[in-house]
């Protein structure tokens, strides 16, 4: 038994490990009950074409969350930086200045965020729910309330770039999806951003006294979502090849729902890409898996609520048998033996 | 290390005053701590002492006066935290030394990485010298306890160990240790006032803050008393007996 136990802990010790296992039991599941759907190639080509925006956005996501915050709005970021890139193309014709003005209007948004709350000192919570509202408020303002149609930039290199399809099959958004997940694991797991972020998310003020500069890596972080929603929001603009006004809401409580799953901790101080990764892919591929069992559309929600409760659970019991014996441990332990 | 001999203080403050808001949490302090002094701090709570020792440690500045640094005037609106790493000041917070849910070897050099140009973490650098301080340094014996665990599998007297640790690896000239001894077992209170000895023969310096007055009187060569952002006494352990300073500090508690 405890040798078990101590696999077990073991085992849990592998970055997103749990959530994997139940990615597969899903995936198995579904084509179980849905093999004419989930045997065939087309579904998971479906998944990849329209799961990459909500997991970049988990993926940047589980920084705030790391560092102990959370931002609301970027889910407006989405339909701002959605707006600009369409306003921008339209009215210049060029494609890439439309893209680094998305970018940067991303930026913008997450500036403000960042300075609201590590310089004024509003909860992250507050501070972007407000963001939340103008930034949307100002999109349907400019926009005039309109959702506008870019079909002509279906010829540019751009789109072919980003939402093309690779052989004719593999959409080129899920693989920058991937490049996004690996490359931030690196700056989560392995740069000095990443590493300021986890002490920040686990004791301000450890943080502080240890030389991190809370208000300035704050700041970052928010700049930091801004642009990685931007880009999401770009993708999912050329996927469609149209801005509307709303193309953002649908993807908040998903997105969050996508970083619990796969293990980040609302107490700040811990996140894992790889559980976001998956996480996304689960919350993505849900729908669609519950309609295809036959057991009706209306069930979706009530399936992800299953879905998110357990694997939190899971997540919890698991990290839980990890602090066996150390209790123990600490009794027989002495430090300092040659002070 | 001529030149060494010739610096008289470690750190020298000149009228600091720190107001949060309208109140003062320090009023006109002034102190000198030799190159080789250890200085007992003590005041009840809410005395400034952790005010001090923020500002010595660059946490944030005061909002007057001066601070020298091996008697050199440091300029204010630069110096920080990672400048007193520099100037070779080191402290060991009270409960705020460690991440807790951070890797060991993370909570050695956070604020201080050894990172490549793009500012990425050289791990296998880190880890290696991580180990070199917990095993061979401090003779760390914790049973299944590496340089990968988490801080929050330690013991008090571990994490003390591991922050005093990283203090001595980083080779300062001024160790800060606020409160060490509070979490710990009397076996490990003596190991930690053995490594203050230790500060001493090396030729360096340190502020100890405790309540303990027994274990402050026993290794402090001078001792600065901080009451309600003043201080109101410095004594040479010459001059006073524990017994006096016990009276002394009892009459601060009352009031006066």
């Amino acid at each position: 038994m405890k040798h078990l136990k101590q696999s077990i802990a073991k085992l849990v010790k592998i970055e997103g490990l749990t959530i994997i296992g139940v990615f597969i039991a899903l995936m198995t599941l579904f084509i179980i009950s849905a093999p004419r759907v989930f045997t065939g190639y087309r579904i998971y080509m479906s998944f990849l074409q329209t799961v990459p925006p909500l997991l970049i956005l988990a993926l940047g996501l589980t920084f705030v969350i790391s560092a102990g915050e959370m931002d609301l709005s970027f889910s407006a970021i989405i339909a701002f930086s959605g707006f600009m890139f369409c306003y921008v193309f339209r009215t210049f014709g060029t494609p890439w200045l439309a893209f680094i003005l998305a970018l940067s209007s991303g930026a913008l948004v997450g500036l403000v965020n960042g300075w609201m709350v590590a310089k004024i000192g509003i909860p992250s919570i507050m501070a972007t729910l407000a963001a939340q509202f103008f930034w949307n408020g100002l999109t349907i303002l400019l926009s005039g309330g309109l959702s506008w149609n870019i079909k002509e930039i279906r010829p540019y290199f751009i789109h072919t770039l980003f939402v093309g399809r690779i052989g004719g099959l593999v959409p080129a958004q899920s693989l920058w999806g991937i490049a996004v997940a690996v490359f931030l694991w690196f700056i989560l797991n392995r740069h000095t951003f990443g590493e300021h972020i986890l002490f920040i998310g686990d004791n301000e003020e450890v943080a502080k006294v240890m030389g991190v500069n809370v208000i300035v890596t704050k700041i970052k972080l928010f700049v930091f979502m801004g642009i990685i929603s931007a880009f999401a929001g770009v993708l999912l603009t050329l996927e469609m090849i149209n801005f509307w006004t709303t193309q953002g809401a649908g993807l908040l409580l998903p997105t969050m729902a996508a970083v619990f799953i796969g293990g980040t901790s609302i107490a700040g101080g811990y996140g894992t890409i790889i559980g976001s990764f998956f996480g996304a892919y689960i919350v993505g591929s849900l729908e669609a898996g519950v309609v295809a069992s036959g057991i009706g559309g209306y069930w979706t929600r009530l399936v992800t609520g299953l879905v998110m409760a357990a694997s939190v659970s899971l997540n919890i019991i698991l990290s839980r048998e990890k602090g066996e014996g150390i209790k123990e441990r600490i009794k027989e332990s002495v430090f300092i033996k040659n002070l | 290390m001529a030149e060494k001999r010739k610096i008289k203080n470690a750190v020298k403050m000149i009228n600091i005053e720190k107001y949060f808001g309208y109140t003062a949490a320090l009023k006109g302090v002034n102190l000198e701590i030799g190159v080789n002094e250890i200085v007992g701090l003590i005041g009840d709570n809410g005395a400034g002492k952790s005010t001090l020792i923020k500002i010595i440690t660059g946490v944030f500045p005061p909002t007057n006066g001066e601070i020298y640094i091996r008697d050199k005037k440091v300029s204010l609106r630069d110096y920080n935290v990672k400048q007193a790493y520099k100037l070779g000041i080191e402290a060991v917070f009270q409960d705020k030394s460690l991440g807790e849910k951070q890797d060991l070897w993370r909570n050695f050099f956070i604020g201080r990485q050894i990172t490549n140009r793009l500012g990425f973490i050289k791990v296998r650098e880190e880890k290696e010298i991580a180990r070199k301080i917990m095993f061979d340094m401090i003779g760390f014996r914790g049973v299944g306890i590496t340089a990968e665990s988490k801080a929050n599998k330690l013991s008090g007297g571990e994490r003390q160990g591991i922050a005093i640790g990283r203090a001595m690896y980083f080779d300062a000239e001024l160790i800060i240790l606020d409160e060490p001894t509070s979490a710990l077992s009397l076996k490990e209170v003596r190991k930690v006032l053995n490594f203050v000895r230790k500060i001493k023969e090396s030729g360096r310096a340190c502020i100890y803050i405790s309540h303990i007055l027994s274990d402050v009187y026993e290794i402090s060569d001078k001792f600065i008393i901080l009451d309600r952002g003043k201080i109101v006494a410095t004594m040479k352990k010459s001059e006073v007996t524990i017994k006096e300073l016990n009276e002394f500090m009892l009459k601060y508690a009352h009031g006066k």
